[in-house]
């Protein structure tokens, strides 16, 4: 029997800063959980990158690791940079849904294009939570939020089937009630190459909950468990079916040649022209 | 192009020295977004970094290029990125990140005639105070200014160098017609060139963002569960976000590292400064007119001396108060609405009276008539 799990033994003694019940205190703790599972004894084969927004706080400076916390948007292009040059290490990003696919849009869809080898985190809470509860590209429609009091009008921006369409080796999504499956798919992702994105839907019952009608986070967790749809139902029912639901699952698993490879493979027969 | 090379004399374009340059400095990672008129280093790049085992990499943006090359400096390699306007305007966010985290890295803006998109394929030296202050909060530039082929060679090479030593971003802060004139250049021999590399810590070493002025710079991936972040940050990398003293301690010692080198960092080339009554202070493409101006002036007896600046930034007040000193009147020419020339008469300091001389447009120099024009007519004024 392996040891029993201690979140602690991979974090820093700093207090995580998030609100009572926050969806991010159940993201930092299954994915420590798969990584104790994973047998690592450390995150000394990790190394971490984040933007700005609330799950950006996740792995920086909390975890007992490498991590660069970048500019808003950005840790895409920092973790590119990461990668390409030290290709042996297992890079990770964190990143709110602002952050990911606001701000930082361009670069998650081309780095799933590229096919960058590293696991990308998306802590979808629907709302910038940091800045106090604005509407996001992820919020459902007609939600009420700082920027949209008479609810938003715009409709939410489906990211795990965008990783796919744009190339992604592996693209999943979970809420916050899915803890057993979301584990299970850090741990696929982890043991794959290849743009990875794991989107989990998380609750924000300061920033997001409160204006859009939640009592706490407890309702916002039953709200998430009513409304999940596995990927193979989903499929049998249609777009109007599908509104106000949230579709959980493994949306694609599949391997192709990383940037790495194909990078590597260049510079391999750059250098051979150049001896010729 | 093969090496080894038998003799160390080219003839290269601009951006194709800057390329070879940040080579010959160690640079084996350079990532970028094409605009002209830089795009020349990119493409050379893309050729021979592979070549040596570096990667050259197109991304999607100028965002993305200044924040992977972050990345590939905090990962241990020496970096660098090329752009012009624009895509510096986008740069500036990263640029400050680079400087709060202390990431050695070259940024080269190959100016041209802005704002917005202007004229995109002339010449304009109109980034000079936007290569000092482009980026929001208290902050210190290091920019460089090329005046030939050669310089963007060798300045490119200490960009690299001044970047590492002081573990700061570097601007070269190039001009079109640098980057696209081809000239002859005597390419110095490996083991001739200084070359720089960041201080690594001793194993015990944790402090890589305080206590020393220039703290010890370890990579990700190494064993040191280091902590970057843009945050304001204590010694050891952990965010401080209230507390005053540590915002003052950590802000005003990576602007000091900079000004309390103003001296080893200055690079200027000057002539006749301590017995001209007409002074002209310049950098870049416009500096090259200022020879045959100032040999024109001295033809016709008027005094004439010049500084021409390779280091812009942090600014050498010393120099000018020294030229303010003799000289009566101080020209600026520059291919701009007056950038340098202000910056110029706040070193003066009411010593000399400073005049500017200003061109936009078409990327036309200010020509050596016009300069001299402009001698003649000081001096006339001056009686």
């Amino acid at each position: 029997m392996a040891e029993t799990f201690s979140a602690r033994k991979y974090l820093r003694d700093i207090t995580l800063p998030f609100c009572p019940g926050c969806g991010a205190y159940t993201v930092t703790n299954i994915f420590l959980k798969a990584i104790h599972e994973l047998g690592h004894e450390n995150l000394s084969k990790f190394i971490f990158c984040s933007g700005i927004g609330c799950s950006a706080w996740i792995p920086s400076p909390h975890f007992m690791a490498d991590s660069v916390h970048t500019l808003h948007g950005r840790s895409i292009p920092v973790a590119t940079g990461i990668k390409l040059i030290l290709p042996d290490t297992n890079v990770v990003v964190f990143g709110g849904d602002g952050d990911i696919v606001g701000i930082g849009l361009s670069h998650f869809i081309h780095a799933a294009r590229r096919n960058l080898d590293i696991l990308v985190i998306m802590v979808n809470n629907m709302v910038y939570g940091m800045t106090g509860g604005q509407v996001a590209p992820t919020t459902p429609l007609r939600t009420v939020t700082t920027t949209t009091p008479y609810g938003s009008y715009e409709r939410p921006l489906d990211a795990a089937r965008l990783a796919v369409t744009a190339g992604a080796c592996y693209a999943a999504r979970w809420t916050t009630v899915n803890v057993n499956e979301f584990k299970q798919s850090i741990k696929e992702a982890l043991n794959m190459h290849g743009f990875r994105f794991i989107e989990v839907v998380s609750q924000c019952p300061t920033a997001y909950g409160r204006r859009a009608g939640f009592k706490d986070a407890g309702e916002m967790l039953r709200w998430f468990k009513e409304n999940t749809i596995f990927t193979d139902r989903a499929e049998k029912m249609s777009e109007d079916e599908l509104t106000s639901k949230i579709v959980v699952g493994e949306f694609t698993k599949k391997q192709r040649p990383t940037l790495e490879e194909t990078l590597h493979a260049t510079i391999e027969e750059a250098r051979k022209s150049n001896e010729d | 192009m093969k090496g080894p090379f038998k003799t160390n004399t080219r003839f290269w374009q601009g951006n194709e020295a800057c390329a070879e340059g940040a080579i010959a400095a160690g640079c084996r990672f350079f990532a970028g977004y094409p605009i002209t008129p830089s795009s020349e280093i990119a493409e050379h790049l893309s050729k021979r970094l592979p070549q040596l085992g570096g990667i050259a990499i197109q991304m999607e943006d100028e965002l993305a290029s200044i924040a992977t090359i972050v990345g590939a400096s905090w990962a241990g390699a020496k970096t660098m990125t090329a752009t012009s306007g624009p895509g510096f305007s986008l740069m500036q966010e990263g640029i400050g990140y680079a400087f709060m985290t202390e990431t050695p890295c070259v940024i080269v803006d190959v100016q041209r005639a802005g704002p917005s998109t202007g004229q995109a394929t002339k010449c304009g030296q109109g980034d000079i105070m936007q290569a000092r202050w482009g980026t929001h909060g208290d902050y210190s530039a290091i920019v460089l200014s090329p005046n030939s082929v050669q310089e963007m060679f060798t300045l490119t090479v200490r960009a690299f160098n001044l970047a590492e030593k002081y573990r700061t971003p570097v601007i070269l802060l190039a001009d079109e017609i640098n980057a696209h004139m081809r000239e002859q250049i005597a390419v110095p021999q490996a083991d001739t060139l200084e070359v720089v590399n960041r201080r690594k810590p001793k194993a015990s070493e944790r402090a890589f963002f305080g206590l020393q002025e220039v703290p010890p710079m370890p990579s990700v991936g190494e064993g040191f569960n280091i902590v970057v972040t843009g945050s304001t940050h204590d010694e050891y990398g952990i965010r401080v976000t209230a507390d005053p003293i540590k915002h003052r301690q950590l802000v005003e010692r990576l602007n000091s590292k900079i000004q309390n080198n103003a001296k080893t960092i200055a690079d200027f080339e000057s002539y006749n400064i301590d017995e001209c009554e007409v002074g002209i202070v310049s950098c870049g493409c416009t500096s090259r007119t200022v020879y045959e101006a100032v040999e024109n002036a001295e033809e016709k007896g008027i005094k004439t001396g010049y500084i021409r600046l390779r280091a812009l930034w942090p600014f050498p007040d010393e120099i000018i108060k020294k030229m303010a000193k003799t000289a009566a009147t101080i020209i600026v020419p520059e291919m701009n609405l007056k950038q340098l020339y202000y910056e110029v008469e706040r070193a003066a300091s009411g010593q000399a009276h400073v005049t500017p001389l200003n061109k936009i447009g078409g990327g036309e120099l200010i020509t050596p008539e016009e300069l001299l024009a402009k001698i003649v007519e000081v001096k006339r004024e001056n009686g």
